[in-house]
């Protein structure tokens, strides 16, 4: 059982660090994981992804064209990536920012206005962890509980942060249901 | 010891902490640079020394002088500065000192790109500087390899008395996986007295050591050739590894990979499998040892070997090719 996750963006979404805290998760969960970056002549032109693999197995290409999920937090991403997403998969749409959908019947879409959630919880800058937790809360990839300790570990030095990170986890979880 | 996910540029260099290197020489280059980002933050806080060069050719000589110093010396590159290094490299090997290089291969010729690429296979494995020196050679294929075979591969320099490549490329550098730090593979340094420039000092030996590649006289160079060879030749013999995968079958083709290739080939190899069609996969000690026909002549060719695990010592006999 293997499963991809492309997160996609604009740099400053905080893509790369979602990607990872998934990645982390998984690892908890005693999966294999690999998360690549993009750091290549697409990185330079401002907008950023990452995907991860999730498996049981060790993990052979790192590097995936037709991802089983994706989690797109800009215009531009969507529609770059929604033609290339699995049969079945879920696309997860940031509705504050894309007006428009994946375009496809065969995926489960999910939209939740991250943003709006983000800054009514206070600050902007949750929108990253509303999309991650409304993704796994649909997705079922982790368990909630490890999602939330690995944040909690990845903002261990920004202590302060948590709580809000922690209502950015709710509020995400609760999007996901709806 | 808990399984942590890092970066593999992170991981090469927290590996060569535990491994006991504690001197860093390096010049920032894509994919490369997050080992020295990493260790200008870390070295400090292990009483290690950073130090940035002004030039990958200066940075060559910088290992040079450590290691030539009898310390345990290593940096790391990509492609285009690794020819810059090139030079030196020749001259460690020459001057028969340890020092290890990590290449994180990026496209090319020229400068290329910046994405993965593992294309400089022949000029790490066929002798990379000018003369007859040659590397011993290791080629992960994750980033848990990368960290095992850079622990792995200051002794051996040591052993060797020697330069050592580990060839990475791209995406083992900026991919993060769970990585490991086995406590085995930490080793002490070799007492370099015989041989080094570290001071008369600290040492018993009243004799004076000489670090050189020079030798005009032709009789004198000759002989230092073949020591050289006779080096090689024992690296060759004892430290070639050779992995194979699915070939206890009847199968009716054989790949022959290495590096972030073979992790991908094995996928397709149990593919194929799934279809019924039966092909195996080799990561042999040299890519080079499989003839045109793609008869595998096995690992008696190389110095180089690719690969982390002896699951298979006799590798394939190259049947049905």
């Amino acid at each position: 059982m293997q499963s991809e996750i492309m997160f996609a963006g604009f740099g400053g979404q905080g893509i790369l660090l979602i990607g990872k805290v998934l990645a982390h998760a998984a690892m908890e969960e005693g999966f294999e994981v690999a998360w690549v970056p993009s750091y290549g002549p697409e990185m330079r032109g401002g907008t950023a992804y990452c995907t991860v693999v999730i498996s049981d197995r060790p993990i052979g290409s790192p590097i995936i064209k037709n991802p089983l999920h994706l989690v797109a937090m800009n215009g531009p991403s969507l529609e770059k990536f929604a033609p290339t997403v699995k049969k079945d998969g879920i696309i997860f749409i940031n509705s504050s920012l894309i007006a428009f959908g994946a375009n496809r019947d065969d995926v489960d879409e999910l939209r939740v206005p991250v943003v709006n959630i983000a800054k009514d919880l206070g600050s902007v800058k949750a929108a990253n962890i509303v999309a991650l937790s409304a993704f796994v809360s649909r997705s079922g990839i982790v368990p909630m509980e490890t999602l939330k300790n690995c944040i909690k570990e990845e903002f261990s030095k920004k202590p302060k942060l948590i709580p809000l990170n922690m209502e950015a986890v709710a509020a995400g979880e609760k999007a996901a249901q709806k | 010891m808990a399984k942590v996910l890092m970066k593999g540029n992170e991981a090469i260099g927290e590996a060569a902490i535990r491994a006991g290197c504690l001197n860093y020489f390096a010049y920032p280059i894509t994919p490369q640079s997050e080992v020295a980002e990493y260790l200008v933050r870390r070295m400090p806080e292990v009483g290690g020394v950073f130090l940035q060069g002004e030039s990958e050719v200066a940075v060559g000589y910088m290992i040079f002088g450590a290691a030539g110093a009898g310390e345990r010396v290593f940096t790391t590159s990509s492609s285009p500065g690794i020819s810059l290094m090139s030079e030196a490299i020749s001259y460690i090997a020459a001057a028969q000192c340890p020092a290890v290089f990590v290449n994180i291969m990026r496209g090319g010729p020229g400068l290329g790109g910046i994405l993965p690429s593992q294309a400089d296979y022949l000029q790490a494995t066929k002798g990379i500087g000018h003369g007859d020196c040659r590397l011993l050679v290791m080629a992960p294929a994750s980033v848990q390899e990368a960290v095992e075979m850079v622990m792995k591969a200051f002794p051996l320099a040591e052993k060797y008395r020697n330069p050592v490549m580990i060839l990475g490329d791209g995406l083992i550098g900026q991919m993060m996986e769970p990585v490991e730090f086995p406590d085995h593979l930490k080793t002490e340094a070799t007492n370099k007295d015989a041989w080094a420039t570290n001071g008369m000092d600290h040492r018993n030996s009243k004799t004076r050591n000489l670090v050189k590649s020079l030798f005009l006289d032709p009789v004198q160079l000759n002989d230092n050739n073949l020591v050289l060879k006779a080096k090689y030749d024992r690296m060759r013999a004892e430290e070639v590894m050779s992995e194979s995968y699915h070939t206890d079958c009847d199968y009716k083709g054989l790949i022959v990979s290495y590096g972030t290739m073979s992790r991908v080939c094995r996928t397709a190899v149990d593919m194929l499998k799934a279809e019924g069609i039966d092909v195996g996969m080799v990561r042999p000690p040299d890519g080079f040892s499989v003839s045109r026909k793609g008869r595998c002549r096995g690992s008696d060719e190389a110095v180089v070997h690719p690969c982390a695990e002896h699951r298979d010592e006799h590798g394939p006999d190259g049947r049905g090719c």
